[in-house]
């Protein structure tokens, strides 16, 4: 005996819509057995985890912090992936643009330099995620070189850059030679919105690019261009579109905007250059475009889910005592069924038995 | 203790002792505890020996202290989790590694009322104390150990990243080594991780197919210790006892331990007279062990045993005058016969005979 996955004829978009919730409730239910079974109260876990972070404003803010570079590097990354591309480097671009940016506010450091510096800055991180984006895509068109190997690789590179400036040119001279950099003067620094919090303008860049991503995927010709490179590519060139220039081109915004990601994140949040910036959005980020389904508003509600799996994960090891692993492997579940109702909404699973036959 | 008050100038601290002024400190029932690790509690290294210390704390005060703690924290994302514990009733919050220094100092300004304990960083504040520990003068130990124990001549150490507290420890051990046996040779290899079995376990092996038969290491997992004991070869454990990773390998090792010093802060702040402070330890202070010294000669284990107790005394210093740096210059003596206690903490210089460069 065995299963047979067939495609399901007409997908009903009620079920489509009802899935994502399904599968949260599969893996609320799971998680929960197997804290039952580690003797702890699967109630208090899920207010812990799920209802404190979402009425608490303090938490709530949090969630917002957390989730705006995950939500702004997996809004690039949609472009790419709808065009199956795949690019795999974000967190090189992130670190990249976050290295164009600070040189600016390094050099700029302790002089009178005034407003422009900031938004000089962000368009920088842009300028060099973007840079650093096209060089995988640039390998791609003209020597056909795999994508996927080039953009991961080139996050070791990023990274060890970044090492080396924040360990030598950028390390700051009075910091007894610890590797980081000057803390940013107030010039140089992403403001909060409100005086009092910790949501910085970095949020609302997310959202002016999930709404101006969902206009230019559902309105314009350039979306429909991606979705034909991805979904049909022998159409899309008989249709006259060049595969290079979509190439070169979403490679650019994804990378672009991983990189503003990055800037944001360093003069919004961490304040300096440090041989890490980053605790893995470029990486978690490709998670959370998939969890959203490449589409910009599935792709804001993924950000903030997964944003909350951390968030819930810390308070559930402050408050509960739970361990870190179990926070992992939620995570893994949740993911997981989100992938497994999707394939069950578009597919039908046959028990099939053999027969006598071959 | 020593106390490093020339690290203690901090743009804003008259702002917070204003602030921190308003709260003088009373006796407490009870207190909670909140703890902030960089790396697993299982790392069996650093972040376990900072869990043995919460531990401590629990078994000392029973019913009137409340420990909690939160692991595997990224250092550039460690702001909220930091702030988590101070919104969450805590009283005392130790955060456990360098990296946490920036965030430690963001939330100790909003929260005047809680006090902080930052490890191995120098920004101070009114509710902000600093502490760490001199391992270099386990490191001086070990390296005469290596010394007399090598029969390659070449002894290996694999360091995490080249920030002065790993430069000093690298060059105490030399020192030690070179004091024992003058022609020895020592080759580094940076894993550029704290805890990350595979590349640790690669860099010793690295070493130990250069000739090295004696290694130490500066990062935490026994990855290393584990690698010199499959190929017949001996080392030092780090952080903690790492004897039951490495029975016939481990020839001593440089223990962490924080207990005491965590038992006497949370002690100061039930008793309301907690201060913020810095806090430099060694073996003096207990803060800095070494474990039974075996699988060695006793000859040997005599001259580690009277080493020990001469810097405990506080008759030797690792890095006495002259020091010389590896252009054979000597270093300007600043301290009392001795590198000032800045010189060690900000050191970014090898010293003579090592034939090695610090990645820049």
């Amino acid at each position: 005996m065995r299963f047979e996955l067939t495609p399901r004829a007409n997908v009903s978009p009620v079920a489509r819509a009802l899935a994502p919730v399904a599968a949260f409730i599969t893996s609320f239910l799971i998680a929960g057995l197997v804290i039952w079974l580690m003797g702890r109260s699967p109630i208090a876990a899920f207010e812990v985890y799920v209802t404190q972070p979402l009425t608490d404003p303090w938490s709530l803010q949090e969630l917002i912090v957390k989730a705006t570079p995950l939500a702004l590097i997996a809004i690039g990354l949609s472009y790419c992936f709808r065009a199956n591309l795949w690019n795999i480097g974000a967190e090189g671009q992130y670190v990249m643009g976050a290295i164009f940016g600070s040189w600016l506010a390094l050099a700029t450091h302790g002089t009178e330099a005034g407003f422009w510096v900031l938004p000089a800055m962000l368009c920088l991180g842009i300028i060099g995620g973007a840079l650093y984006g096209l060089i995988p895509a640039f390998l791609k068109t003209r020597f056909g070189v795999n994508e996927i190997l080039t953009s991961l690789m080139l996050v070791y590179v990023a990274q060890l850059i970044l090492d080396y400036l924040a360990r030598g040119p950028w390390r700051d001279p009075k910091g007894f030679n610890f590797p980081q950099s000057v803390t940013f003067d107030p010039a140089a620094t992403l403001p909060p919105i409100l005086e009092t919090g910790r949501v910085h303008y970095g949020a609302l860049f997310a959202l002016t690019a999930i709404l101006v991503t969902a206009i230019i995927l559902g309105r314009t010709l350039f979306g429909y261009r991606l979705k034909l490179t991805g979904d049909a590519p022998r159409a899309a060139q008989f249709a006259g579109f060049s595969a290079r220039s979509t190439t070169l081109a979403v490679f650019a915004i994804s990378g672009g905007l991983a990189g503003l990601a990055g800037i944001v994140e360093v003069s919004g949040q961490i304040g300096q250059i440090q041989p890490s910036i980053s605790p893995g959005y470029g990486f978690t980020a490709i998670t959370v475009a998939f969890l959203g389904r490449l589409n910009p508003i599935g792709i804001l509600v993924a950000a903030l889910v997964v944003a909350l799996t951390f968030i819930g994960g810390e308070s559930a090891q402050i408050l509960l005592r739970l361990p870190l692993d179990l926070t992992q492997a939620f995570q893994g579940i949740l993911l997981l069924c989100v992938l497994a109702a999707d394939a069950l909404v578009s597919y039908r699973v046959r028990f099939v038995t053999r027969g006598g036959g071959k | 203790m020593f106390s490093r008050t020339i690290f203690g100038v901090l743009a804003g601290a008259a702002a917070l002792a204003v602030a921190a002024g308003g709260a003088v400190a009373q006796p407490k029932d009870k207190v909670k505890v909140g703890f902030i690790y960089v790396g697993p509690v299982g790392d069996h290294g650093w972040s376990y020996q900072h869990d043995q210390g919460r531990l401590a704390i629990e078994k000392a005060f029973g019913d009137k202290v409340e420990t909690t703690y939160v692991e595997s924290v990224p250092e550039a994302d460690s702001e909220r989790a930091i702030e988590q514990l101070a919104r969450t009733g805590h009283d005392l919050i130790f955060t456990t590694s360098f990296g946490f220094m920036e965030p430690t100092l963001k939330v100790a300004k909003k929260y005047p009322n809680v006090k902080f304990e930052h490890a191995t960083g120098f920004k101070r504040a009114p509710n902000l104390s600093t502490y760490a520990a001199k391992f270099h003068e386990g490191r001086y130990i070990i390296g005469q150990i290596a010394g007399k124990m090598t029969k390659t001549g070449t002894i290996g150490y694999v360091g995490a990243f080249p920030i002065p507290e790993v430069i000093a420890g690298i060059n105490s051990y030399f020192l030690g080594a070179q004091s024992v046996n003058p022609n020895v040779k020592l080759k580094v290899v940076w894993a550029n991780t704290w805890y990350d079995p595979a590349k640790e376990g690669d860099a010793a092996k690295a070493l130990l197919d250069q000739g090295v038969d004696v290694l130490a290491q500066h990062t935490d997992s026994p990855a290393p210790i584990q690698a010199a004991e499959a190929r017949g070869k001996v080392g030092f454990g780090q952080a903690s006892d790492m004897e039951r990773f490495a029975p016939k390998a481990q020839l001593t090792a440089i223990v962490d331990n924080w207990s005491d010093y965590y038992v006497a802060r949370t002690k100061a702040v039930l008793d309301g007279t907690w201060k913020s402070e810095d806090t430099w330890g060694g073996l003096a202070s207990n803060m800095v062990v070494m474990t039974p010294y075996k699988n060695m000669p006793d000859d040997v284990k005599k001259m580690a045993q009277e080493t020990e107790a001469a810097i405990r005394s506080g008759q030797l210093n690792p890095f006495k005058c002259p020091v010389y740096g590896q252009d054979g210059k000597e270093i300007e003596c600043k301290g009392n016969g001795a590198l000032s206690d800045e010189q060690v903490l900000g050191m970014n210089f090898y010293v003579k005979g090592i034939e090695d460069k610090i990645p820049q």
